[in-house]
């Protein structure tokens, strides 16, 4: 594999882990805060991508900032379903055994799947890449890198860099770090745990339908992407350790890479190398890789 | 020479960077009820968890009986003959407190494979489950569920399942916890009856009861032994009164 | 002879004269629900008597469907006294691989890591040759079965029932053997059983297995049935349809996985049917959505309720 070659597999793996820690994030947080085991995750990544789709035409298509537009229309309806869902659904999850909450939330799927067949279709869709966005840089001689992709990855970094700062430096940040470790606590500090829970809950839909957004325009839209990324995220998550957002990170990027360079070199075992890796943490660190946040 | 059945040689737990417990060595012997003393989160219950096996050392060893113990996994300690019981109570609620011995005493009589065989006809299991529930004086509620007793029967039948197994060794962490003067009693002649036949370690807040009842006291302070010896010696050691009798 | 056991023998005895007045629907319908009720008895096995919770089972219910037909020679029948076991085993062996690793981790993550697990059992049917891809394949010919003819509705239908039974009362032994007893003590204080000198590993990884096998041999039923096994038989929506039969039945009895099997099944079937529902109807699954999470949320015991 010649250089130019190797730098496209690396963005790309980038790209993918990057993403896959936009949704894993969330994941794992909601876990190690609030308690709650969401198999309905990878349906707002679903939902996101569908929204891409619908949306766009409304908004000025995806030229120019029609993208934009879209982009944020998406991600305040995602903030506003967050916010009900807690509300109505899921704040009544809490508590419950963690075969309640399995069940219920793949009955979320189920309901999830279904409106979407019911509103949108089942069609798989393709998106267009934004014209400003659709270039290409050259790496090489032979060879050129997309600049949307690109595009991903910068988000997903200047999110994750926000997502740092929010945690290590602000009031609200310390009432997540403190929530992961002790529910009780947080409360007695005075902070308001109903709300707490329901922002968090809010700000993980939304990173999950923004990274469908997102990757909307490379990946396609298809009624499968939901549980094909949940299951993915599962993964990073056991790999990283749950509760941590350091650990979604290293894991992402470290299944990101796997995923990729597996498919490179071993075409016929495609998906499956995801899951020898996964075993292989959990022969070494049943735990995960990091500890809680 | 005292037989000594139970040895902490050096034991050190360390989480993270605090240190639990700080090189402490404890013989446990035969016929001796040995008492662990100190305040809240001095590191007692943590050593029992490095001696009964729930918890690795990070430095130092265990002995039970002469072998070297401190590699093996806690079942295979409970099977050599050390029982404990714990703070809080770990006995099954659904289950009868007959049926909660029998399956503890179960452990030495395990036979997995006779899948066809009814588990509540294993002789040697009842044989055991009944010497246990006599000896804590729980007859008269065997076939009672284990949740609907009163909180003084479920210390008591903590300790009948810890007897189930037959230990020689036995680690009892707390059992006075909650009970009043005349349960109190009680549990102090059942553990005075036991200590022929046993060696007991005995963590306890209880002062009046530990210093009627042990053989010889331990006192840890944030993870260190400041004190050892006869009951006498450590109620007179000028250190134990500073640090913990005197706030007592 | 309690209540319960003559309600469970009445239950038996109507299955077995069903198939004199169902019709060759009815006759199918039911076949395939004993099929899910054998696959809810192996999760049974699992949640209700060791409290794993475990979202893979429909990987070993596939293996065991597609050993049949990966085993089945080309141009003749296999010998039933030999494919089941094979079948079986087939299943069993990945459980212990599986359950050796998933053991290793606790609450979610256990959850997780066998669904996980069951994904790369989906994806190796669904993109690699050896599991015929997304058409599935075709089995040639029923296993011989001696004067038992398996081509056949009916004679299927008292097979399968055969091994319903012979499962729930192997089941309903094994739980009250030491092993099973272990077992439930393991579910209800691990510590506990550890304090006292149980090595609890090797319980919960001989529950795991024995649970797969069981889930191997619906499998082997299945695929006997339907003369056809495609990778959609390992998708977690089947792991997750178990899941909810069980806790719809009700925890903790073994009766209520069949209940639980049944019940759902006929929920399912309602939502599909044209006549209720017409067109709607090809939106089933949010009927059975619904019907999950209300029933998490106001029946948790579940049907026949949670013994102690």
């Amino acid at each position: 594999m010649d250089s130019a070659t190797f730098a496209v597999q690396c963005l790309n793996a980038l790209q993918y882990g990057l993403l896959l820690f936009l949704i894993a994030s969330g994941l794992t947080l909601i876990f190690g805060v609030m308690g709650v085991i969401n198999l309905a995750h990878g349906s707002f990544y679903m939902i996101g991508a569908y929204m891409a789709y619908a949306l766009a035409p409304a908004l000025g298509g995806t030229a120019g900032l029609g993208f934009i537009a879209t982009l944020l229309v998406g991600l305040v309806l995602a903030i506003v379903l967050g916010y009900a869902l807690e509300w109505t659904f899921f704040s009544f999850l809490y508590e419950r055994e963690h075969l309640q909450q399995v069940l219920m939330t793949y009955g979320l799927i189920l309901v999830f799947e279904e409106l979407r067949s019911l509103t949108l279709g089942d069609d798989v869709h393709g998106v267009a890449v934004p014209a400003w966005l659709s270039g290409s840089i050259p790496l090489g001689g032979l060879m050129s890198y997309p600049v949307y992709r690109l595009f991903i990855s910068g988000v997903c970094v200047a999110l994750a860099l926000a997502m740092y700062a929010v945690l290590s430096r602000t009031r609200l940040g310390m009432a997540i770090r403190a929530g992961s470790t002790n529910r009780e606590m947080v409360a007695s500090l005075g902070i308001d745990v109903k709300q707490l829970f329901r922002v968090m809950f809010a700000a993980g839909v939304a990173l999950a339908t923004l990274a469908g957004m997102l990757a909307a325009p490379v990946s396609s839209v298809y009624p499968g992407m939901g549980s094909q990324v949940l299951i993915i995220c599962f993964v990073v998550v056991v790999i990283g350790g749950l509760g941590s957002v350091r650990g979604a990170f290293a894991a992402a990027l470290l299944v990101g890479a796997v995923d990729t360079f597996g498919k490179v070199f071993f075409p016929q075992a495609a998906g499956v190398l995801v899951y020898v890796l996964m075993a292989a943490v959990l022969l070494w660190r049943p735990e995960g890789l990091f500890k809680a946040t | 020479m005292a037989d000594v059945l139970l040895r902490g040689i050096g034991i050190t737990r360390r989480w993270g960077g605090v240190v639990a417990v700080n090189g402490v060595s404890i013989e446990l012997a035969r016929g001796e009820v040995h008492a662990l003393i100190g305040t809240n989160g001095a590191g007692k219950t943590t050593l029992v968890n490095v001696l009964s096996g729930e918890v690795a050392a990070s430095a130092g060893s265990v002995e039970l009986r002469g072998d070297d113990v401190t590699g093996w996994p806690q079942p295979r300690r409970a099977r050599s003959g050390l029982g404990r019981t714990y703070q809080r109570n770990t006995i099954f609620p659904q289950f009868t407190v007959l049926e909660n011995c029998r399956l503890a005493a179960q452990a030495r009589y395990p036979a997995p494979w006779r899948w066809w065989e009814d588990a509540s006809r294993c002789a040697p299991c009842l044989e055991a489950a009944r010497a246990a529930i006599a000896r804590t004086g729980l007859n008269d509620v065997a076939d009672r569920q284990a949740g609907l007793l009163s909180h003084g029967e479920k210390r008591q039948l903590e300790i009948a399942v810890c007897l189930a197994t037959s230990p020689q060794v036995l680690l009892f962490d707390e059992p006075l916890a909650g009970m009043g003067a005349e349960e109190t009693e009680r549990m102090l002649q059942l553990l005075a009856g036991l200590r022929s036949n046993h060696a007991i370690l005995l963590v306890e807040h209880d002062m009046d009861a530990v210093f009627r009842i042990a053989d010889r006291i331990t006192v840890l302070v944030d993870g260190s032994t400041i004190a050892s010896g006869s009951p006498a010696e450590v109620r007179a050691n000028a250190d134990v009164q500073n640090a913990y009798l005197g706030h007592a | 002879m309690s209540a319960r056991t003559a309600i469970i023998a009445a239950a038996a005895l109507s299955l077995a004269l069903f198939p004199l007045f169902g019709g060759k629907f009815g006759v199918d319908f039911v076949t395939k629900t004993m099929v899910f009720a054998i696959l809810a008895l192996s999760l049974e096995l699992l949640v209700g008597q060791v409290g794993l919770i475990c979202f893979g089972q429909a990987a070993f219910f596939g293996i065991g469907a597609y050993a049949v037909v990966l085993l089945t020679p080309k141009a003749s029948a296999a010998p039933v006294l030999w494919l089941l076991p094979a079948a079986v085993a087939a299943a069993a062996s990945y459980a212990l691989v599986v359950g050796a690793l998933s053991l290793r981790t606790r609450g979610v993550y256990f959850i997780m890591v066998t669904l996980a697990f069951s994904q790369m059992a989906y994806y190796v049917a669904h993109d690699t040759p050896l599991g015929g891809g997304t058409d599935g394949i075709y089995l040639n010919f029923v296993p011989s079965a001696g004067p038992i003819d398996l081509a056949h509705a009916v004679p299927v239908y008292y097979v399968t029932l055969a091994c319903l039974v012979a499962v729930f009362v192997f089941l309903a032994v094994v739980m009250r053997s030491r092993f099973g007893r272990a077992l439930a003590g393991i579910r209800v204080n691990e510590q506990r059983m550890r304090a006292a000198g149980f090595s609890t590993y090797p319980y919960k990884l001989a529950a795991f297995v024995l649970s797969g096998a069981i889930a191997g041999l619906a499998g082997f039923l299945f695929a006997v049935k339907d003369g056809f096994v495609n990778p959609e038989l390992m998708a977690w929506h089947i792991s997750g349809a178990v899941l909810m039969m069980v806790i719809l039945g009700g925890i903790g009895h073994l009766h209520g996985a069949v209940l639980g099997a049944f019940a759902f099944t006929l929920l399912q079937e309602f939502f599909k049917s044209n006549g209720v529902f017409g067109d709607f109807s090809k939106h089933w699954a949010l009927g059975v959505g619904l019907s999950i999470i209300l029933v998490v949320a106001l029946l948790p015991r579940g049907l026949a309720g949670r013994r102690g």
